[in-house]
């Protein structure tokens, strides 16, 4: 019924953590260590309680004067239908019980241990044959054939719950494969592989220490079916012959009397619950442990809330600077902090940019500079827990960060659009391209379907689509990604945005189509007076189209100005060294520069210039203190100290 | 759980569900016929399903101590009554012969005789899916709208349902089906008296004592149902609304009603299709149960009965049907997901 890859989480993608202090980071947590002790006690029971309690097993009925009696000092949980203490039953009979789940167990570990290894391993023609009859087993519906084999054999649980995990063992062997795969996918096993290890060796040494988590995990799952599957075919009394107690078979008892005494399937029902409830609580934990471990220190994934709250758009006061008032957007002095488990930590620090009507500011820096988060705080969307701490952003007479979230969500799409980096995930892969922008133009305009849909066409036809028509009938996994990001612009401008911003739009294209799109960026900005804000890490996108540029490191915007001045004579070493490692300025014949070291992480940036670490005129002053932006003759700023030393060079 | 871990090793999920994971293809890889690939290959499964299934019963046969003359006639029977007997019933024959011969007969539509009723079990059968159709479909129907409805109400934590969805989840994961469906009948039919404990009455004769003899049975068996579609609801959505598609389209101001019940909502449909497919498969075993403890008189209790009786015929033919039943709710699950994933439907 399936094919042969499965969904294991990302966990085995990763690197493992060390077993020894799973067990111990597992107990630390209550819940956790209560599970694990039930179940220990369950089992010790289950040993136990049959040696110290010879008699029960084989007890036809008990003091037929008192049957059914609530509990008490003489029976603690009463006794049933046949007068017998049912606390000795329910005890008693948890080996029969987690005897059979044991069984079944053995079989699926047995079988599918060994067989997604196998599988795993050698992959080929045998993952192929195992992935085939895994199918055809996991398609058998099991109770049934484990009632097909009780018709046959009666009352024989060994057979019964050794069919079951027969029908069981695909799903333990298809999360080992995966694992399995996952595991030797890495380079070190190829390596050994190549170095002539032995396949048992590399599998017993190197593969199952890692896959282990994830095989208790589905384990666990697989248990608490066994479980199920034991008690309710215990209850129908085709498992365990009376009088032998189980906790099915008290469920049974109970049931017959519930008219008159609701009371007997509680203790085996409880029994039952905190059973399962201890093993699904040890497989979380388990599982949550394995994907943080794997999943390392990555900062939390895009959230969907803006925290931020704040009055209806008010008014900008009027008053301000010439410069600002003529800016559409113009930001001052912003900084942006998440607030995580260890602290606030800081990812931009006053960042000033403004741009005007009808321009296009190019916002230049390598990956973890700050660009993207600059782009989502003025959208209103900063992820998790970020928040902006300081500064302004003024946006058309709108002070953004002091909007609430409902004005921002009025703005977004009719004042400031976006387009992203990934053309072919940025629109919704199950609608159609045509329905996605009609979509975005009725949100915006008061249109009927019919205008609506006309709309739709122009657009396409404005950002240079043949065939609109079509496209707009296409899903977007049919267009490729030079088309797909023309309708991602084509959405953008749905709503006659005055603000486009732009991140990375070509990044992810050909270069012979990037062109293509950055003449469209061009193109609107003159037809539409709509002003883009580009983000991009390539300098030549930026000489191709902007008018003015603001190059940020490390949070900060270190320079900016017009295009021109800063290309023929940047002043800030960042901005130097990132012209001179642009392929497209380097001389030929020579080694292409590069500029050493990686730019510090946010948390990690030192007090004074955040560039120091990797500048070739770096002084003692720069580390001294904070280095304010330094205005400079042409409309230009610089945040550094030595500029006129770099400019020299 | 039982859901879960068969959705955990379902790799379906993958192609089907989430399409971000899924990689693109160039367009002209578009061009396969997906219906009769896809048809082709569940058939290419479904036969040497049914094939297994048959063949293990009958060879579970063969291994029976006593067959099913003794059965018959019981251990005190002359001898020549017995030969008689197995002859009749064609015992005599080797096991493989009987099977071809039963195999035979079942293409045709007949799976024999009741050892017992000596009534025929593709009529028994017939006379009892109803039953189990309605019990499995109405389970299914209700965990779907009440797991689901649950799941998005979690994310979007309107009306304070966290704790009833948390409470569910317990109870649906923890209690087994049976357990429910007896604590249900304590509650409903002992204490309160708003619905009948045990038994069924059809639809032709009453449709309000058809609805009222089923209400506790579909909760007692889709309790479980809600528990695993919530929970998949609330994974399967939780991906989707932190996707970058979603941000995107937050970034160009669609409204957050938009997202969720259009964009994310047709994201996830296929995931929850299979989930819910899936679903079906675990109630079938769970039916067997709840019909035994609410007396239904559907497929689940015949098997049993025949179990305990050791009609063999009987649980040989029930367990085809049911066997059948799987593919069938395979096949479908696979033409929803077709339909409701743009991509999966030109693969």
């Amino acid at each position: 019924m399936v094919s042969s890859e499965d969904n294991m989480e990302s966990p085995t993608r990763h690197a493992t953590p060390v077993p020894g202090n799973l067990v111990t980071r597992l107990l630390r947590r209550p819940a956790t260590a209560i599970a694990v002790l039930w179940l220990l006690g369950a089992v010790a029971t289950g040993v136990l309680a049959p040696l110290l309690l010879p008699d029960v097993a084989t007890q036809h009925a008990g003091d037929l004067a008192s049957v059914r009696q609530g509990p008490s000092g003489e029976h603690l949980l009463g006794t049933d239908t046949l007068g017998r203490d049912v606390l000795d039953r329910l005890l008693v009979g948890s080996r029969v019980t987690l005897l059979g789940v044991v069984e079944a167990m053995i079989v699926v570990l047995a079988l599918g241990l060994p067989l997604g290894l196998a599988a795993g391993y050698f992959r080929g023609r045998f993952d192929r044959v195992v992935g085939w009859l895994a199918d055809l087993v996991f398609s058998v519906p099991a109770i049934i054939i484990v009632i097909v084999v009780l018709s046959v054999f009666r009352s024989n649980m060994l057979a019964a719950m050794c069919t079951l995990g027969l029908l069981q063992a695909p799903a333990l062997m298809r999360v080992v494969r995966t694992a399995t795969m996952s595991v030797t996918d890495q380079a070190y096993i190829q390596s050994a592989r190549v170095s002539g290890l032995s396949g048992s060796y590399i599998i017993s040494r190197h593969v199952l220490p890692r896959i282990a988590g994830a095989v208790i995990v589905q384990a666990s799952l697989l248990a608490c079916f066994a479980l199920t599957a034991q008690t309710g075919l215990a209850f129908l009394n085709l498992l365990v012959a009376a009088p032998a107690p189980s906790w099915g078979g008290m469920i049974a008892d109970g049931a017959s009397v519930i008219i008159q005494d609701p009371w007997l399937i509680w203790p085996p029902g409880i029994a039952i619950a905190l059973t399962i409830i201890s093993l699904t609580q040890l497989s979380d934990a388990l599982r949550d442990n394995i994907t943080q471990a794997w999943a390392g220190n990555r900062p939390p994934r895009r959230a969907h809330h803006r925290t931020a709250h704040g009055p209806d758009p008010r008014p900008v006061d009027r008053s301000g600077s010439i410069e600002q008032d003529a800016a559409l957007l113009s930001i001052s002095d912003l900084s942006v902090v998440f607030d995580t488990p260890g602290g606030t930590v800081q990812v931009l620090r006053d960042v000033n940019l403004s741009l005007e009507k009808g321009k296009i500011l190019g916002l230049v820096g390598e990956s973890g500079c700050g660009k993207t988060i600059t782009a989502t705080s003025i959208l209103g969307l900063l992820p998790g827990s970020g928040r902006v701490s300081a500064g302004a952003i003024r946006f058309a007479g709108h002070e953004l960060t002091a909007l609430s979230q409902r004005s921002m969500r009025r703005l977004r799409g009719r004042e400031i659009a976006f387009v992203s980096q990934h053309p072919m995930s940025s629109l919704d892969p199950s609608f159609r391209v045509g329905s996605q922008i009609r979509e975005a133009i009725r949100r915006h305009h008061d249109m009927t379907r019919r205008e609506a849909r006309h709309r739709t066409r122009a657009l396409l036809e404005a950002v240079h689509l043949p065939e609109p028509q079509a496209v707009a009938r296409s899903f977007p996994h049919e267009l490729s990604g030079g088309m797909a990001q023309r309708v991602s612009i084509a959405r953008a401008l749905a709503g006659d945005p005055a603000l486009l911003i732009a991140d990375e739009p070509t990044t992810a294209l050909d270069s012979t189509v990037q062109s293509g799109i950055l003449d469209l960026l061009r193109e609107i900005t003159a037809t539409r007076d709509t002003s883009v804000l580009l983000i991009t890490h390539d300098l030549a996108v930026v000489a191709e189209v902007c008018d003015d540029v603001a190059v940020m490191y490390a949070g900060e915007v270190v320079e900016r100005g017009p295009i021109a001045t800063i290309f023929a004579d940047p002043v800030h070493p960042y901005t130097r060294a990132l012209l001179a490692s642009n392929p497209h300025n380097a001389p030929a014949g020579k080694p292409l520069q590069v500029i050493p070291g990686s730019v510090p992480p946010p948390g990690t940036w030192p007090s004074g210039c955040h560039f120091a670490a990797r500048c070739a005129f770096v002084r003692k002053e720069c580390e001294a203190g904070v280095i304010p932006m330094i205005p400079l003759p042409g409309q230009r700023s610089a945040r550094c100290i030595r500029h006129d030393q770099v400019s020299n060079v | 759980m039982v859901a879960e871990l068969t959705t955990s090793g379902d790799p379906g999920q993958n192609s089907r569900g989430n399409p971000l994971l899924t990689r693109v293809r160039p367009a002209h890889q578009f061009m396969r016929r997906p219906l009769v690939t896809l048809v082709g290959q569940r058939v290419a499964l479904a036969v040497p399903l049914l094939m297994l299934v048959s063949a293990l019963s009958y060879l579970l046969v063969s291994l029976t101590p006593g067959d099913a003359a003794v059965s018959i006639l019981g251990p005190t029977a002359p001898p020549e009554a017995y030969d008689n007997l197995r002859h009749t019933l064609g015992l005599n024959e080797p096991v493989y012969k009987q099977y071809g011969h039963w195999l035979g007969q079942a293409l045709q539509g007949d799976l024999g005789r009741s050892l017992f009723s000596g009534q025929a079990v593709s009529e028994m059968i017939v006379q009892r899916l109803p039953v189990t159709l309605w019990l499995i479909g109405g389970a299914l129907l209700v965990s779907l709208i009440a797991g689901v409805g649950l799941g998005m109400l979690s994310v979007t934590g309107r009306f304070g349902l966290g704790r009833l969805a948390d409470l569910v989840a317990v109870i649906g994961f923890a209690m087994p089906a049976f357990w429910i469906g007896v604590e249900l009948v304590a509650i409903f039919a002992v204490k309160l008296r708003w619905l009948p404990a045990i038994g069924y009455v059809s639809p032709e004769q009453s449709l309000t004592g058809w609805l009222r003899s089923l209400i506790l049975p579909v909760t007692a068996l889709s309790l479980h149902g809600i528990a695993v579609l919530a929970k998949q609801t609330r994974e399967a959505l939780l991906d989707v609304l932190n996707s970058e598609f979603v941000h995107d389209a937050r970034s160009n101001g669609i409204p957050e009603r938009s997202i969720l019940f259009r964009h994310a909502f047709k994201n996830i449909a296929p995931r929850i299709a299979t989930v819910l497919g899936v679903q079906a498969v675990v109630m079938l075993g769970g039916s067997v149960l709840v019909e035994n403890v609410y007396a239904l008189p559907g497929l689940g209790s015949l098997i049993v009965s025949a179990a305990v009786q050791h009609d063999l015929p009987l649980v040989q033919g029930v367990a085809v049907c049911f066997t059948i039943f799987v593919v069938v709710i395979n096949l479908l699950i696979d033409f929803i997901c077709m339909a409701l994933n743009p991509r999966s439907a030109t693969w």
